[in-house]
């Protein structure tokens, strides 16, 4: 049995939205800007998509749904035009956001602090989410946009987009949120909570990668990013992607239709797997309350265990998981979620992440619960956090004297 | 940044089939009691080196026989990723059998190439070396705490470069003696900062005391003042050519002065030394006449010839007298 369970990263395209975007390459291939009918034929299937869209977020008739070509371009398109509008060509010259967003978010406000921008990155609590207190009291009067995610991609927690949105809306400030990790798993309805900008991401729920989108309140004004022909009203130039548009649509229709039931399901299996797993072992910690947690997400940490390690072993095992472990990434520092939610320095570099999607079943459930426990087995087997002889007096080891 | 970093490629994949085999199954993974050790005469050594708040760590036994000091058996305890387990492997296998003086020569470029399957291909891409670091402090532990020294004393050297094993003496005599000038340099002939890189500049995997492009500013500006107090101390009696532009035009006014200038003052006249330039052919030296010299029909000609023949007899054959 081979098992996925990294569908934060990325998820397997629904067959469903496959099918629908396959017409769209070969037999109605016109460009829609095009005035024939080569180019309208693809109208009727666009806007569905567009309606499928709006919809699946439940924005308003005066928003705007931007197709961009991921997230990360959604991202970097709020900021760095909220820099040319507030701040290069306004009196604004502050930007927060948190600690533990996504690259493409602390990249770019890195970039922008490299051209003078302040740059504020709140801290998260125990829990790994932002307090929306701590966000009011670093707003000032100079403050251009607060960028916080909607969910965070290694925990899965939820963080109170609500609260936050009443904070902007209150102080007349933008405010963005990342909802790649909550659009598609939890219900997100841009007309409960007050959002200037939302980007999204296709291949988090199911939808094909290569497309993302911006909603933007109120058809605001948003310096674009990409400039080039009237498309998408010359908010985002580029020749529309018809088949991903349409995939897209079709993607997020599939994933919130009926979304309680669908975390419902997702949720019996990720908490079944999360109890099994801390029955089986001792010394493990998951991190955060699952009530305030996306459904399909379990960060899990194992003393004893390095992440990359652990990951060997699931691997070996066919099973996809994934770690923030320093170990495994570019740099060698511990996991900045791990420390940031002030886990024992220990658990920093242990942490394992196993994503759930609706199309993970009972039976892989079950196979992945018996080969985490024999992968853990074996890896404390041959852990010094689990010898039993003491080094020789004076072998000890000083506090992380070793040259990281 | 080419075409064949633009999918970054997978780590694991680079692994050599050595590190893959040991990471599934560590030869040598296991403890060492005292009471095994005792019961055959031998002498039981136990070191830590790192921990796991670190991300890394290793527990290596050591059972040492006192008659020769031989290690006859080794066992080693880890925590890390695979890269860590199997060169903790390979190191507790290339320690048994060794003398303890033997084994404190072990170095991680021992085990890295111990875990090679051909000679010349990396057992692990670069951004893993750091990973076999450990093995080479915590054999010199080890061997502290049996021969009762301190570990440090085994290291004579400062070592900017883990991975490749460079010490910050070797550093500086080879940017000096090869007169290098970039970190790149510096990578070619000492392959220091050539895999993990965390030793070019501050902000790679891991943070440390010295940096190259440091050692290469610090070696660079010593070199320069070295060269302009050796110049200094020439004074305007050493190599024209290699002077500092203050040191030439001081040579050229002191050559001036003792066969020259005496003259155009005789004259109502003298002169002063306005700039020099530098080419590979000729030192140009520009001058201005002053009071009855300028205009004076012979400036151009006699006088002019007889400053440059001085100043080419003196200094530099390379000299080029032009009045502006």
């Amino acid at each position: 049995m081979q098992v996925y369970l990294d569908n934060n990263a990325t998820t397997m395209v629904d067959p469903a939205v496959v099918e629908a975007m396959i017409p769209f390459f070969g037999d109605i291939y016109g460009n829609p800007n095009s005035l024939h009918r080569y180019g309208t034929a693809s109208h009727p299937a666009i806007t569905k998509a567009i309606n499928q869209m709006y919809k699946g977020i439940n924005a308003g008739d005066n928003d705007d749904i931007i197709f961009t070509s991921c997230a990360t371009e959604s991202n970097n398109w709020v900021l760095k035009s909220v820099w040319v509008d507030k701040i290069l060509n306004g009196d604004k010259n502050h930007i927060v956001t948190t600690e533990v967003e996504h690259p493409s978010i602390l990249s770019t406000c890195k970039f922008l602090e490299e051209q003078g921008v302040k740059v504020t990155y709140l801290p998260v609590n125990d829990q790994g989410i932002v307090e929306a207190h701590t966000l009011r009291s670093f707003i000032t009067d100079k403050t251009a946009l607060v960028s916080v995610m909607w969910a965070n991609n290694e925990t899965g927690m939820i963080f109170p987009i609500k609260e936050i949105g009443e904070i902007c809306r209150e102080r007349g400030v933008l405010f963005h949120t990342d909802g790649v990790q909550a659009v598609g798993k939890i219900p997100v309805d841009v007309q409960d909570v007050h959002v200037d900008f939302m980007s999204m991401s296709a291949h988090k729920f199911h939808g094909p990668k290569g497309i993302g989108a911006l909603y933007i309140r109120n058809s605001q004004e948003l310096t674009p990013l990409l400039h080039g022909g009237e498309h998408m009203g010359g908010r985002r130039s580029g020749t529309l992607n018809v088949p991903y548009i349409i995939g897209m649509g079709k993607a997020l229709e599939l994933a919130t239709e009926n979304i309680e039931a669908k975390m419902a399901a997702i949720r019996a299996k990720r908490d079944r797997l999360e109890d099994a797993l801390i029955a089986a072992l001792e010394d493990v910690m998951v991190v955060g309350s699952r009530e305030n947690r996306t459904p399909n997400t379990i960060l899990i940490s194992i003393r004893g265990v390095e992440g990359e390690g652990m990951l060997w072993d699931l691997n070996n095992a066919l099973i996809g998981a994934s770690t923030g472990s320093a170990c495994a990434s570019e740099d060698l520092e511990a996991n900045t979620v791990m420390l940031a939610i002030g886990a024992d320095h220990e658990l920093a570099h242990t942490g394992i992440r196993l994503s759930l999607s609706r199309f993970t079943t009972d039976e892989e459930i079950d196979y992945v619960i018996d080969a985490f426990k024999k992968a853990v087995l074996r890896l404390r087997a041959i852990s010094s956090s689990y010898a039993k002889v003491q080094p020789t007096p004076g072998g000890e080891a000083g506090e992380c004297n070793i040259h990281h | 940044m080419a075409k064949n970093d633009l999918l970054g490629g997978s780590l694991w994949d680079q692994y050599s089939n050595k590190v893959t085999t040991l990471m599934n199954n560590p030869q040598h993974q296991g403890e060492i009691t005292e009471e095994a050790a005792a019961a055959a005469g031998h002498k039981l050594i136990v070191a830590d080196f790192g921990a796991e708040s670190c991300g890394d760590a290793v527990r290596l036994y050591w059972e040492v026989d006192p008659a020769t000091d031989t290690i006859v058996n080794s066992k080693f305890k880890s925590f890390g990723c695979g890269t860590a387990i199997a060169s903790s492997d390979m190191m507790t296998q290339l320690c048994i059998g060794k003398t303890v003086q033997e084994a404190v020569k072990i170095t991680n470029i021992d085990v890295e190439l111990a875990l090679r399957d051909t000679p010349d291909v990396p057992a692990v891409p670069p951004q893993k070396m750091h990973c076999s670091v450990m093995a080479y402090d915590v054999i010199k532990k080890a061997a502290g705490l049996y021969l009762g020294v301190e570990a440090a004393s085994f290291e004579d050297e400062i070592i900017v470069c883990e991975c490749a094993r460079v010490s910050l003496g070797t550093l500086r005599e080879v940017i000096r003696l090869n007169d290098l000038k970039t970190v790149e340099q510096i990578t070619d002939y000492t392959k220091a900062g050539g895999f993990c890189k965390s030793c070019i500049k501050p902000g790679g995997h891991e943070a440390r005391e010295y940096y190259l492009v440091d050692i290469l500013a610090d070696v660079r500006r010593e070199m320069d003042e070295e060269k302009m107090r050796a110049a200094a101390d020439a004074g305007t009696h050493g190599d024209f050519e290699t002077m500092t532009l203050v040191q030439k035009i001081k040579a050229i006014d002191s050559a001036i002065d003792e066969s020259v200038r005496q003259f155009l003052v005789m004259d109502g006249g003298n002169m002063e030394v306005i700039d020099i330039k530098d080419s590979p052919e000729y030192i140009d030296v520009y001058i201005r006449y002053l009071g009855a010299c300028s205009g004076c029909a012979s400036s151009t000609t006699g006088t002019l010839y007889a400053i440059e023949a001085t100043l080419k007899e003196k200094l530099s054959q390379k000299i080029r007298v032009l009045p502006i």
